[in-house]
């Protein structure tokens, strides 16, 4: 084995560098300090180099450099001629040029963030408009609408969903009863916990979580399924053969969300309803009393009220989920982002609407 | 007598125990541009990835320097692998980082070179492959030639002995095709890298390789070896000469 590289000064006009000059020992010699003499010119001796890699030429590169600063001429000399061939485009490899961005001023930073921000609203106006015209010429040509495929989608982002979003309707209706009806029974009030429970599930909790389960779960498959069609120019392939993407992919899609929806909704609201019963029960009221209390409290307005904002939120589920397939990038990583984007975007949509929709409510007095 | 670098011997090469060629022999020189051929599907990729240690041989050995990459472990298998660098037929370049951090990620990972140094170091390497004006660039933002220039110059970061390059070829130009080949020459010529080179591109073929097998699925092996141009002329096989005259007469070439 060679020894590790070295290097040594023996005279002002002369620097050795000597032994295995690989990325091990510049990792050591990286940091040796130079000393400056008078010369205007010193000889770099690499005659004693018994090995030589690219980092190693990447040191000599960095010595010259460094002497050249200092107005001092490094000459290389004596390199035995196997690594002749390794050092020569190394010394001539321009400069690692600095990362694009890398330090951008806090105003570049909101600038960039802003463009972005009106990008992916232009972005979303102009997807909502070719879905509601597309949604319009389908009503002219009702034919064309893609039923098998409806149903398709409606199954898997829908039927498929049943189980999850049962069981956790049920876990918050039991949990929100059960936090309820301790401070409740020491007003002996428990039995009000189905008035507490029937209104917040079918006005508010129902509808937000289905549609929090709906877009963790299906608008991320949305976005993965479309971003992963365009990245396959599976997209491309269905414009040339004369199919509109919008028709044959996004519109089923936002359909099948937009009804399944309300309709996961009425089964979460129930859930949730049950899930209270079951801490009314564990308080020796019969079951007779807490439905009598919920229908007598919740009234149709408040159901009604409660799925309006669910067809709203399957639109938003759906669409936010396809825009964001359908924008992805190139490169692999791109369907990540487009993932995780789409269902970040639309959990905040969802929130965002569901304070709309509380201000409506209370406007219109419902 | 000079010990070849690789030495593969008796191969069965497969997947899950089941054979797809079997009791190959063959060695690499040092410094030699040594190919694989064979028709699409015959499993001259299993070969590649075999000799590399990504997916263990049905049977049999190979041996880099005398040392087993099958039996290998701990910094055995580390030194092992940092002696070979290997270009996959796509690129597979990580999407997530640029040009110059793809290069860079075998010297972050086997070195402790001060970032200045790999950086540089990376240039280099991409300065080498044409590349130096696309460092920051996104793997996405390449051209077919380009990608396979870069995932050359990432497989070259820590100066390895041996060059895998799954199909540097496919799916480019004549042009670009023939600049990859020079390349790969001079990278032979003058740093004495020895390539070991899956491919089925003729013209490339001839072009560059000194000694080479070739495969067939109906003989389940090797059927010819030696300098490519030589096995043309020499070789009285049929699906020799079909192969290197490009004369679809053989039955069972197609996978």
């Amino acid at each position: 084995m060679d020894t590790p590289a070295q290097l040594r000064c023996p005279s002002p006009q002369l620097l050795e560098l000597s032994g295995r000059l690989d990325a091990d020992a510049c990792q050591i010699l990286w940091d040796h300090p130079l000393e400056s003499g008078a010369a205007k010119t010193v000889v770099l001796d690499l005659s004693g180099i018994t090995h030589l890699d690219t980092a190693g030429a990447v040191f000599i590169r960095r010595l010259i450099r460094q002497y050249k600063t200092n107005d001092v001429q490094l000459k290389p000399r004596g390199l035995p001629t196997a690594f002749a061939t390794l050092l020569a485009p190394v010394l001539e490899t321009p400069d690692c040029p600095p990362e694009p961005g890398r330090d951008m001023g806090q105003i570049q930073r909101a600038g960039r963030g802003l463009h972005s921000l009106l990008t992916d609203t232009t972005e979303f106006i102009r997807f909502t408009g070719e879905l509601l015209w597309t949604l319009g010429y389908l009503a002219r040509h009702p034919g064309q609408i893609r039923i098998k495929e409806i149903l398709t989608v409606a199954e898997r982002a829908g039927v498929n969903a049943l189980p999850i979003v049962a069981l956790i309707s049920f876990i918050v209706g039991l949990v929100m009863a059960f936090q309820s009806a301790v401070p409740m029974k020491m007003f002996g009030a428990e039995l009000y916990v189905a008035n507490l429970i029937g209104m917040a599930m079918v006005r508010e909790l129902g509808p937000l979580m289905t549609a929090i389960v709906l877009a963790g779960r299906s608008a991320s498959a949305f976005a993965a399924e479309i971003g992963t069609m365009k990245i396959n120019e599976e997209l491309d392939a269905l414009t040339v053969m004369g199919l509109d993407p919008m028709q044959v992919l996004i519109l089923p899609r936002v359909l099948a969300s937009t009804l399944i929806t309300p309709l996961l909704t009425v089964f979460a609201n129930l859930m949730g309803i049950l899930g209270g019963a079951v801490v009314i029960l564990s308080f020796d009221y019969p079951l007779v009393a807490y439905t009598q209390q919920v229908v007598s409290f919740v009234t149709w307005v408040d159901f009604v009220g409660g799925l309006v904002k669910c067809f709203v939120f399957g639109v938003l589920i759906a669409a936010t989920g396809c825009l964001r397939g359908y924008h992805t990038g190139r490169g692999p990583s791109a369907v990540g982002e487009a993932t995780t984007s789409a269902v970040v975007t639309c959990i905040v949509l969802i929130a965002v609407f569901d304070g709309i929709f509380s201000i409506i409510y209370y406007r219109l007095g419902i | 007598m000079k010990t070849p670098l690789i030495q593969v011997k008796g191969l069965s090469s497969g997947y899950d125990g089941v054979a797809l060629m079997e009791n190959m022999d063959f060695t690499v020189d040092t410094g030699e541009i040594f190919v694989i051929l064979g028709g699409s599907g015959c499993g001259k990729s299993t070969v590649l990835k075999h000799m590399i240690g990504l997916v263990p041989p049905v049977k049999g050995q190979i041996l880099i320097r005398g040392t087993d990459i099958g039996a290998a472990h701990g910094e055995t298998r580390r030194t092992l692998r940092r002696s070979f660098g290997v270009a996959f037929q796509n690129g597979a370049l990580f999407g997530s980082m640029s040009v110059l951090e793809n290069v860079r990620l075998p010297l972050d990972e086997y070195t402790d070179l001060p970032r200045e140094a790999a950086d540089q170091a990376a240039m280099s390497q991409l300065n080498r492959v044409g590349l130096a004006g696309h460092a920051h660039v996104r793997p996405d933002q390449l051209s077919g030639g380009q990608k396979k220039r870069a995932a050359i110059a990432r497989a070259m970061a820590l100066d390895p002995e041996i060059l895998f390059l799954d199909e540097p070829s496919a799916g480019l130009d004549p042009l670009t095709s023939a600049e990859l080949d020079q390349l790969i020459l001079n990278l032979s010529r003058n740093l004495g890298i020895t390539f070991v080179i899956v491919t089925h591109e003729l013209e490339s073929i001839f072009t560059i390789a000194d000694n080479g097998i070739l495969l067939e699925n109906q003989a389940r092996g090797i059927i010819a070896r030696g300098n490519p141009k030589t096995m043309a002329a020499e070789s009285s096989h049929p699906y020799v000469q079909d192969f290197f005259h490009r004369n679809p007469q053989s039955q069972g070439n197609l996978p």
